[in-house]
């Protein structure tokens, strides 16, 4: 398995605060990688750092190399725009927006100049299928979004993100806003889209990493204490800090 | 110890507070009635379909404010259409776009500070600016206006554009939308509202003016289109009101116009809570 994202010695400050030091990663593709960590430990920083979602706050600085397929993302000729339809996120908390579910799927699409309306169509099943909430909202795509369900929004976000084709899906903290059953579902979800996408995801649940992900990084103090495969780091992790952390001393 | 009742002292100081405060709302509520009954009991008499549908003629000795009206509506018709674009643009560079937030804290006080001028002030500024250049006329009297409701649409605006959640820009802007993609398609959308509100606040300004409009727009009671209108000198509601009393002791007159601004006033306030209900509603489904 190839990597579709290397991290060569990569610091970011906000302001005069380091917030990530020396980070050194390299991401298969095709697979669900977690990044845990207490809360504040550059984990949520660095996931926004791969699609340049930092790029939005003025004092961010970053030092180093990072490679989505051998290009640089802070090269000169890279648009941020056609980055960031490459590398798709999905936030915290469920964010549809005002519109109608099949506007909000469309978004993407249409940002990126397609207004053939079968097209559209077609694209917008696709996703609302692959984000597994076709059946649920198949009958009501002119009904605004924001009257669905907090799990229904954070599916129909994935919706939005994959509409759009991308090849990597950041997640930060995706269930974190989410009752058990929607987590659940959303877990099932990720699982199965990683035949399709590279999942990059935060997550404060350790079970959950451990459930859905195949390669575990452990942040902390925004340090990349160790990184590798999730069953590894959960039966013999290397790093001292990290067996405390997920024997639950700290965090 | 609870159950102790207060003090004789402390019971007569309480009791006069509140009936202190009992006389000042009471008095207020008053002097507004009072303004309220006293222009439409004075003025709706006067109202004839007459006085709506003609011009003031000299020969018949009938004053008719129709040529008042349309310049009314013709300097908020030019008004608007001047400063919403400059003050919603305005707004969205501030919000949106500016990285330097001094510079913007500096605006918004400025801003803030123009919107205390005394009017007079500003129509002193447009003759020297405006109708020295272009005559005495409607246009001169609008661009006076715009300067002064400038601060009020952008500042309403900007207002407006901070309730929309950061979560929509980063959503938009995480599916690769550019900026400006971002702020038409889902930034405006979120601040109609606040939009319309500066409007009819905006409208509600611009009929209550006379000061800034004695300078600059004049007197002239002539009917018009649009586009002659803009050109000619004219005097709008609030103005002939001041004409007709001040000048020609035409009380009738005066009363009859104070009515129909008193009515429009009332329209224009309850349309604007209309307007803010609705936007609420929606935002909450």
């Amino acid at each position: 398995m190839s990597n579709i994202i290397t991290v060569k010695d990569m610091n970011l400050w906000y302001g005069d605060h380091q917030a990530l030091h020396n980070i050194n990663i390299e991401i298969p593709e095709k697979s669900i990688t977690a990044f845990i960590g207490p809360s504040g430990c550059g984990k949520s920083t660095f996931l926004k750092t791969l699609n340049r979602m930092n790029d939005l706050i003025p004092s961010v600085k970053i030092t180093g190399d990072i490679r989505y397929n051998d290009a640089d993302i802070f090269g000169k000729d890279v648009d941020v725009n056609s980055l960031r339809k490459e590398i798709g996120m999905v936030f915290q908390k469920p964010n549809p927006f005002p519109m109608s579910i099949y506007d909000n799927v469309a978004y993407g699409p249409r940002t990126h100049g397609i207004t053939n309306k079968a097209q559209l169509d077609e694209i917008v099943e696709r996703a609302l299928r692959d984000a597994a909430i076709w059946d649920e909202v198949k009958d009501r795509l002119k009904k605004n979004a924001l009257g669905m369900s907090g799990g229904q929004q954070q599916r129909l976000c994935i919706a939005r993100a994959l509409a759009v084709q991308p090849k990597i899906l950041l997640m930060d903290e995706p269930t974190s806003a989410l009752d058990p059953i929607s987590t659940s579902r959303i877990e099932e979800l990720v699982m199965e889209l990683k035949n399709k996408y590279t999942i990059v995801m935060v997550t404060h649940n350790m079970q959950q990493a451990l459930r859905v992900s195949d390669n575990t990084a452990f942040f902390l103090l925004g340090e990349l204490v160790e990184f590798g495969k999730t069953d590894d780091i959960f039966s013999q992790p290397k790093d001292k800090r990290t067996e405390d952390y997920i024997t639950g001393r700290f965090g | 110890m609870l159950n102790q009742s207060l003090s004789p002292k402390r019971k007569r100081y309480e009791m006069t507070m509140k009936a202190l405060m009992l006389v000042s709302a009471g008095l207020t509520a008053a002097l507004v009635l009072f303004l309220l009954v006293y222009v439409l009991s004075q003025g709706i008499p006067n109202i004839t379909w007459e006085l709506l549908s003609t011009k003031p003629s000299y020969l018949t000795e009938r004053i008719g404010i129709l040529p008042d009206i349309l310049n009314t509506v013709y300097i908020v018709l030019a008004t608007l259409v001047i400063v919403l674009p400059l003050g919603v643009g305005a707004a969205i560079y501030l919000t949106e776009y500016a990285s330097n937030k001094k510079m913007v804290a500096l605006i918004e006080y400025a801003a803030e500070t123009l919107s205390g001028i005394p009017s007079i002030i500003y129509g002193l500024v447009g003759m020297l600016l405006f109708s020295n250049s272009m005559g005495t006329c409607l246009m001169a009297g609008a661009l006076t206006l715009v300067i002064m409701n400038l601060p009020t649409i952008m500042r309403t605006t900007q207002e407006s554009l901070k309730t929309v959640p950061q979560s929509y820009r980063e959503g938009a802007f995480g599916l690769g939308a550019g900026k400006w993609r971002v702020v038409r398609t889902v930034v405006l959308p979120g601040c109609v509202d606040g939009v319309i509100t500066g409007c009819i606040l905006s409208v509600g300004r611009i009929l209550g003016e006379s000061a800034a409009l004695l300078f600059t727009a004049g007197f002239a009671h002539a009917v018009n289109g649009l586009i002659t209108g803009l050109t000619a000198p004219g005097a709008t509601l609030t103005v002939a009101l001041y004409v007709y009393a001040k000048e020609q002791g035409e009380f009738g007159v005066a009363f009859a116009i104070a009515a129909i601004l008193m009515v429009l006033t009332v329209i224009i306030n309850f349309a604007a809570t209309l307007v803010q209900k609705h936007f609420a509603k929606r935002r909450s489904i």
